[in-house]
């Protein structure tokens, strides 16, 4: 699907409204542990976090992760949303918590990466 | 081509900072994305590592056409026990440190995993050095 149905999906705030919203997601990997995360290849997949830091944003850069999540409506600073759109990084905020995020994010094909 | 970047204790906002330069190089220099990705995710962590654990430290970066060698050393507590530092799920970090998403036990399991070498020496109440060493070319 592509990142602006995920969007509606998850009744989301698009922090970087100048980058590509056509772009394809296809895996998701949750988790709030960076060095997780780290251990992955990725390939369009979204990251559905709780943590909200500019090392979650680094973490994503590192990764070759394009599409990033924040969920429950965490504070997001201006620092990470420069960081986000500087490395071509879709950021989204959503009201909803990661375990429905993830849940209506499989239940429209999304895959988990194992 | 030789970098030089400084760390400094605690500094989480600028962490990654080192990584995401040397990405930048080299990427410009057409590295394949798949090593590039296993050089940058090693020096994050261990950049990670110093602002965690560290005082100061300093990363010194050489890129040569078909290799690029990177010490981070730092002037910090030092590791006691190397062998049980690489085990993973073991951690000396903070609360502080863990609420950034890191200090879960993998920072130097996962630097050793995406290096070709990692080379690690530590004197307990002087520093730690951190030898790592990739190939550029497939």
């Amino acid at each position: 699907m592509r990142v602006c149905d995920v969007v509606e999906l998850l009744s989301a705030k698009v922090l970087t409204p100048g980058l590509d919203s056509n772009r394809e997601v296809a895996f998701a990997f949750s988790s709030d542990l960076m060095s997780d995360v780290l251990t992955r290849d990725y390939e369009n997949t979204i990251l559905i976090t709780g943590l909200s830091n500019i090392q979650a944003i680094r973490t994503a850069e590192m990764s070759d992760i394009g599409q990033v999540v924040i969920g429950r409506n965490k504070m997001v600073s201006q620092e990470m949303i420069d960081l986000a759109e500087g490395n071509d990084i879709f950021l989204l905020q959503s009201e909803y918590s990661l375990f429905r995020i993830s849940g209506l994010l499989y239940k429209e094909g999304i895959k988990p990466l194992f | 081509m030789q970098l030089r970047y400084e760390i400094q204790e605690g500094d989480f906002v600028n962490a990654g900072k080192a990584s995401s330069a040397v990405k930048g190089i080299l990427k410009q220099l057409d590295v394949p994305a798949i090593l590039i990705k296993r050089v940058v995710v090693a020096l994050y962590e261990a950049e990670v590592n110093v602002v965690a654990h560290a005082c100061r430290g300093e990363i010194l970066v050489q890129i040569d056409s078909d290799m690029i060698h990177i010490v981070v050393q730092d002037s910090g507590p030092g590791i006691e026990n190397i062998d049980r530092a690489m085990e993973e799920g073991f951690s000396t970090a903070s609360k502080e440190v863990r609420e950034m998403g890191f200090g879960a036990g993998m920072g130097l399991p996962n630097i050793k995993r995406n290096t070709d070498r990692m080379d690690i020496s530590s004197q307990p109440g002087v520093g730690t050095r951190l030898e790592l060493t990739n190939r550029l070319i497939v």
